[in-house]
């Protein structure tokens, strides 16, 4: 495995000096880090069991017991939000990994290949970009039943061409160095020449492109939620919980309140870790900024 | 330039073509049969039949894509299974609401944004600077659904200066933009934060440059200076943002329209989909991606007559 000279020239040991000393970095990595830590005790653990209704206790406000207060059916709010805090981070995971998982080998491919192969993916790139991202979205859970698992396909498919074209511009960048041209007078194949050396060097652009569309993933999801084609009750989304509030808005806004500030504050962690770790992987970016 | 023009009007003709290809395919999957929906659970198989004939239902696949096709390219979009109108005309009528919504929501999310990012590039690295990036950033986080919510809750349930929802209809001007104003509002947010931060950036690359250095080297005040020359040469980025933006407007009203109960485009789309109106969805989407299509053509040329460079590159 081969490293890029301007990586090889900051050092791993230099790069997490870097990544200590960046204010962005470093609140969007304990932002993110609590969310994902609260998605997983709630997996064995959440103050409330979400599954009881308690009606006597609906639409309670906030309280020691239930901090966050209770919903019309008696749920735990707080806990509520913790189940929901997996749901976000699971589909937008998982979309994550469907759009990186195709975008990345066909981007790389095209740079490869050149010629027809990059003008067509290029214009099938152009195609997916003409259809508005959330209408599809909700066209595709419509066609094949809401939940929690089509959701996770319309957000992935969005992703796709959105790895491609990182991932195509990251390696034509790359192809034309040296020691690619070292590899191949040696015999290398374009595929272990992608695979050895390409991927390492593009593999910090994807990883920060992979934190933002993580965040658009959430963001995305919530609203297929919303709209009652996303997770299906009683399995609690935030986007749902968004739903639910709104008819209750005048009796109990707190039922608006919280499910809308996690995935604002999810949201901003990703992003921040997405900015922070292009500050400190992209020696050019930060010059600049 | 003419051959530029024709080149990429001719590309954004092919995308529409392949476009229409795809929705059509996609949607003759969904289960569900039209002049069932339209009859009802109680229909004769004769009505049925003689429906399905009359809905041309019967025909193979093909000459069914090229009537639609050839339908479209002469404005004829077909008649709604649910409504029973012609679709045109259902979204010539919600168009009176989307239309001046997601204008005037790119209004408000360009003049609160380029201001911003002018500004937040010219006292770059102080306290103005960092506090409406810091804004910025969170503005980018807010869903425009939740941001409707707490609008609704403050300035409708609270305040009482204007409607939660619903549309009077533009008889009445002032109160039919007072309808569309939260609903402009929560969709122009996070589009102006993500617009601030571009026009931000664009700009502080254009204020390194060595004409910004001579106009101020001659005397012009540091205004002119930032609003005319600077301002002028970092628009194309924030152009091609813009023109991105459109379609997340486009978009953005299905969620939007639904929070306030707007009978507009996107409200009308996401019933016809789950009431399986396919004619309906199929128009409705193909108007939006043509849009899109166009308005990204148009930034493309815009772009050309700015900077002669873009035409040769590619």
């Amino acid at each position: 495995m081969s490293i890029d000279p301007v990586f090889e020239a900051s050092g791993e040991r230099h790069i997490l000096r870097q990544a200590m000393g960046n204010r962005s970095f470093l609140i969007g990595l304990a932002i993110t880090t609590v969310i994902a830590l609260m998605a997983l005790v709630s997996l064995f653990w959440t103050p409330y069991d979400i599954t009881r209704l308690e009606v006597a206790q609906r639409l309670k406000g906030l309280s020691l017991e239930h901090p966050f207060g209770t919903d019309h059916l008696g749920r735990d709010i707080f806990s509520m939000i913790m189940v929901g805090a997996r749901n976000s981070i699971a589909v937008a995971f998982v979309a994550v990994g469907i759009g990186a998982g195709i975008g990345v080998p066909l981007g790389a491919w095209a740079a490869a290949q050149r010629g027809w192969a990059d003008e067509a993916l290029m214009r099938l790139n152009d195609l997916v970009f003409a259809f508005p991202a959330l209408l599809s979205a909700i066209m595709i859970t419509a066609i094949f039943g809401p939940g929690a698992v089509n959701a996770i396909i319309a957000i992935g498919i969005f992703n796709i061409p959105v790895f491609a074209r990182v991932a195509r511009a990251g390696a034509l960048a790359i192809w034309p160095r040296e020691y690619i041209l070292a590899a191949r007078a040696s015999g290398k194949g374009k595929f272990l020449i992608s695979a050895e050396h390409i991927l390492p060097n593009i593999a910090s652009i994807l990883l920060v492109q992979g934190t933002i569309q993580f965040a658009l993933g959430i963001l995305a999801e919530a609203g297929l939620s919303y709209l009652g084609l996303g997770a299906q009750p009683p399995m609690p989304s935030w986007g749902r919980m968004l739903f639910d509030a709104q008819t209750r808005l005048v009796v109990a806004p707190h039922l608006a309140l919280f499910p809308g500030l996690a995935i604002v504050i999810t949201v901003l962690g990703l992003n921040l870790l997405g900015d922070g770790l292009r500050d400190v992987l992209d020696p050019r970016v930060r010059r600049e900024r | 330039m003419s051959a530029y023009i024709a080149k990429r009007a001719l590309t954004g003709f092919a995308t529409l073509l392949v476009a229409s290809l795809v929705v059509f395919a996609v949607l003759e999957i969904l289960p569900g049969d039209p002049a069932r929906i339209m009859l009802g659970m109680n229909a004769s198989p004769e009505a049925l039949a003689a429906l399905r004939d009359e809905m041309g239902l019967n025909q193979p696949l093909v000459t069914r894509y090229l009537d639609w096709v050839a339908g479209m390219a002469m404005g004829d979009l077909g008649r709604s299974y649910t409504y029973s109108t012609p679709v045109s005309e259902l979204i010539a009528e919600r168009l009176e609401v989307s239309l001046p919504l997601a204008l005037l929501a790119l209004a408000l999310s360009t003049l609160i944004a380029i201001p911003v990012g002018v500004y937040a590039a010219s006292r770059r690295g102080q306290v103005a600077d960092t506090v409406s990036m810091g804004l910025a950033q969170i503005g980018v986080a807010i869903p425009n659904f939740w941001f409707a919510l707490l609008l609704v809750y403050v300035f409708a349930v609270g305040l009482r200066l204007v409607p939660a929802g619903g549309f009077p209809g533009w008889d009445n001007g002032w109160q039919a933009l007072k309808a569309l104003l939260l609903p402009a509002v929560s969709l122009a947010l996070p589009q102006a934060a993500i617009l601030a931060r571009v026009t931000r950036s664009a700009m502080l690359e254009v204020l390194g440059e060595d004409y910004i250095r001579t106009a101020r080297a001659k005397g012009l005040p540091r205004r002119t200076v930032l609003w005319k020359h600077a301002l002028q040469n970092a628009l194309i980025p924030v152009l091609t943002i813009l023109g991105l933006q459109f379609a997340f407007l486009l978009a953005g009203t299905i969620i939007i329209e639904n929070v306030f109960y707007l009978p507009g485009l996107g409200r009308l789309v996401f019933q016809a989909i789950s009431q399986r109106d396919l004619i309906v969805v199929e128009g409705v989407v193909m108007l939006l991606v043509a849009a899109v299509i166009l308005v990204n053509l148009l930034v493309d040329l815009l772009y050309a007559a700015a900077d002669p460079r873009l035409r040769t590159s590619r």
